[in-house]
């Protein structure tokens, strides 16, 4: 990486426009899966978002920068309803997924994250075999026959870029393999469920350069399948993945847009100073 | 930079070191002690002793098991045929034996009274064996009292070997005789076990469900912290109490309503209303849900919050996340709990003195008569077992091998059953962790 080259900005575009360049063009055009309108969230009494405001399209990948604490990965758990598991959350405003909002109270939270799966920031398979971590999600939601399963439980681990590494030995522990083939799992894991959207919680930060290269590879086959929202502190790797860059501080949407855009050419001052490294 | 040259003499340890390794010597000390005096003692209750002739100064002739040497030069031994002599054992000095041989044909006559008899035999009839005492007076012993002949004398090393072992097997397998004084400890080893099989299967549920609750669902409020507080301090509550609260509340109150409501017809014979091995299990589950409810709470809180979010992100309920990644997380600590919930019932004596232990049971509480397993029966237990031996037996001298011996076998029992559950438990985690 050439990050000592003379404008970190341009070198970012740069990446950005060869990954642009080339990925294919999306075909479903402009039509949101996910309309956030207004939204504020709170920890107790301490305010964590502020009139969040954003649009995601179905089948891109969209990148959430910013500094810590700015509520990046609040935003992304308010999506899928995890913050409902930390005691005195809450969220005002309105998530809309095709046009349901998530947090009304008939929504079924099981569904919802069924069709909006999730990857953490570490990898957390559970203690029992790849076959078993992957089928988890079809177990419990009684979605494919015991038939069906071996079946799907292969095409998600190709799907994860997995199979080749784990193909014979199914049976084993998932604990037995390395933090990368674990992340890796943990996607396939995610989906078995056959979500429509992929919450991805800077999913790359705990390994090594080589399992986050094929993290990104696999984005890349991801991408157009499944909407991808990944959360990142990585310049580089929002510029490789994403088709657009949503840019947070303070709890605040400060700017969003096609990533090649946002690091060649900001509108924002502030979004320059993050991307350019002055802050955070 | 003075300061730096010159280190004080005692860095790597000095008195604190000294202080600190000498309680751990100590402590271990005690520990070896305990354990080589119980093994040892109890081993030697099965050892073949020879039969030495003491002619006494008096002119009376004795076969005498030599126990053990006092200081002052004089011999304790048993001498056998209580009922000629009045007693069991002599002890001589070395003045008043005149004269120790260890004739070859000398026989110890194991019998269902009176105690073994050392002496000669002249035949073995088929209604009564013939004898002689060691002095030579012949006597008659009815043949269905003979139990077992062995000629100590004669019995090699390999042969003594061997003769231990057998005892020590018939000690495990045969029931108490002569009002404990002799046989073995079947039904106590029987009680115990049965006693603490019921009491895990009432107290691990139980327990873990108890702290399931109290570590998923219940909010951290001030009740449900004074409920841990409480769950924890039972621990501390003596366990004769807990025998009192069996007597009490489970004998008198619950087990004579279900005698006024089923068992009518048999009043005043009490059927559940008096002790038996269901209570003393159910007493026992009260005073060790504690130790499973506190090691369950600490395996669930060992369950990282990252697999939990997991299950929640995949769609997973409360319960299913519960059920198929929390639980299987927190075996380890669920395993620990019943090891020491185990470890404790398998010890504890003072609530069965309460609930239905008794020194000698007629009838095991599980045989082969339908329904096979008698809840309401009285049985017998190794901890009970060392008291009422040790204590209550008409001749404790003479039973005091057997008091040694089931102290052994106890500690060895609790020793089996926690190697067993930590060797399960390093396989659980094992596993959990995908070595």
């Amino acid at each position: 990486m050439n990050s000592a080259s003379a404008s970190p900005a341009s070198s970012l575009g740069g990446i950005a426009a060869d990954a642009a360049s080339r990925r294919p063009r999306l075909a479903a055009g402009d039509a949101p899966v996910i309309r956030v309108r207004d939204l504020d969230f709170f920890y107790g009494s301490t305010q964590a978002l502020w009139g969040v405001e954003l649009d995601i399209r179905r089948g891109e990948v969209l990148a959430l920068i910013g500094p810590s604490g700015c509520g990046k990965s609040t935003f992304l758990r308010t999506l899928n309803r995890m913050n409902d598991t930390i005691p005195g959350t809450r969220a005002e405003g309105h998530v809309l997924l095709d046009e349901v909002d998530v947090n009304s109270p008939d929504v079924d939270v099981v569904e919802l994250r069924r069709r909006v799966g999730m990857v953490f920031q570490r990898p957390n398979p559970f203690p029992m075999s790849i076959y078993d971590n992957v089928a988890f999600g079809p177990r419990l939601h009684g979605r494919a026959r015991r038939a069906e399963l071996d079946e799907l439980v292969e095409r998600c681990l190709k799907g994860a870029a997995l199979w080749d590494e784990v193909h014979d030995r199914l049976k084993a522990s998932a604990l037995a393999l390395s933090g990368g083939q674990q992340q890796r799992l943990c996607i396939a894991r995610a989906l078995a469920n056959e979500p429509e959207v992929l919450l991805l919680d800077e999913p790359a930060s705990a390994l090594d350069p080589n399992s986050t290269a094929k993290i990104e590879d696999l984005i890349f086959e991801l991408r157009g399948r499944y909407t991808i929202v990944i959360v990142t502190h990585n310049m580089q790797q929002a510029a490789r993945v994403s088709d657009r860059t949503a840019f947070f501080l303070k709890g605040r949407l400060v700017e969003s847009g096609p990533t090649e855009e946002m690091f060649t050419n900001p509108t924002r001052l502030e979004t320059e100073q993050y991307i350019t490294g002055r802050f955070g | 930079m003075s300061g730096l040259r010159g280190g004080r003499p005692d860095y790597g340890g000095g008195i604190g070191a000294f202080l600190c390794a000498g309680a751990v010597a100590a402590v271990l000390l005690g520990v070896v002690l305990l354990f080589a005096l119980l093994f040892m003692r109890g081993a030697a209750a099965f050892w073949p002793r020879p039969l030495t002739e003491w002619r006494l100064a008096d002119g009376t002739v004795r076969l005498a098991e030599e126990l053990d040497e006092r200081p002052d030069g004089s011999i304790r031994a048993r001498i056998g045929n209580r009922e000629f002599y009045g007693l069991d054992f002599l002890i001589a000095g070395p003045e008043e034996v005149a004269a120790r041989s260890r004739p070859a044909d000398a026989v110890r006559i194991e019998r269902t009274e009176n105690g073994p008899f050392f002496g000669y035999l002249d035949q073995a009839g088929a209604e009564t064996w013939r004898l002689r005492l060691p002095d030579g007076r012949p006597v008659e012993l009815p043949a269905a009292q003979v139990l077992r002949v062995s000629y100590p004398n004669r019995l090699g090393w390999f042969g003594r070997v061997g003769a231990w072992f057998a005892g020590v097997g018939r000690f495990i397998v045969e029931e108490p005789r002569n009002a404990n004084q002799e046989g073995g400890v079947w039904p106590a080893l029987v009680g115990t076990s049965l006693l603490v099989i019921l009491m895990s299967l009432l107290v691990v549920p139980f327990g873990v469900l108890a702290a399931v609750y109290l570590n998923e669902y219940a909010r951290d409020t001030w009740f449900v912290r004074l409920v841990r507080v409480a769950v924890n301090n039972l621990a501390g509550v003596p366990s004769i109490v807990y025998g009192v609260f069996g007597l009490g509340f489970l004998i008198y109150g619950v087990g004579g309503a279900i005698d006024r409501a089923f068992f009518a017809a048999d009043l005043p014979r009490p059927t559940f209303g008096a002790g038996g091995v269901l209570w003393a299990a159910v007493t026992m589950a009260l005073l060790t849900v504690p130790v499973v409810v506190v090691a369950t709470e600490e395996g669930l809180r060992a369950v990282p919050r990252e697999r939990r979010e997991a299950a929640l992100a995949l769609g997973a309920t409360r319960w299913e996340m519960l059920r198929h990644v929390i639980l299987p997380g927190a075996r380890p600590g669920i395993l620990t709990g019943a090891i020491l919930a185990v470890s404790r019932a398998a010890g504890e004596v003072a609530p069965l003195m309460l609930t239905g232990v008794v020194g000698f049971a007629r009838e095991l509480p599980i045989d082969g008569d339908f329904p096979y397993l008698h809840l309401q029966e009285r049985f017998m237990h190794l901890g009970f077992h060392i008291y009422a031996v040790g204590f209550q037996a008409p001749n404790v001298e003479a039973a005091e091998p057997l008091v040694y011996a089931t102290a052994a076998l106890l500690l060895a029992l609790v020793l089996a059953l926690n190697l067993t559950a930590i060797r399960l438990r390093a396989r659980v985690r094992k596993r959990l962790e995908g070595r």
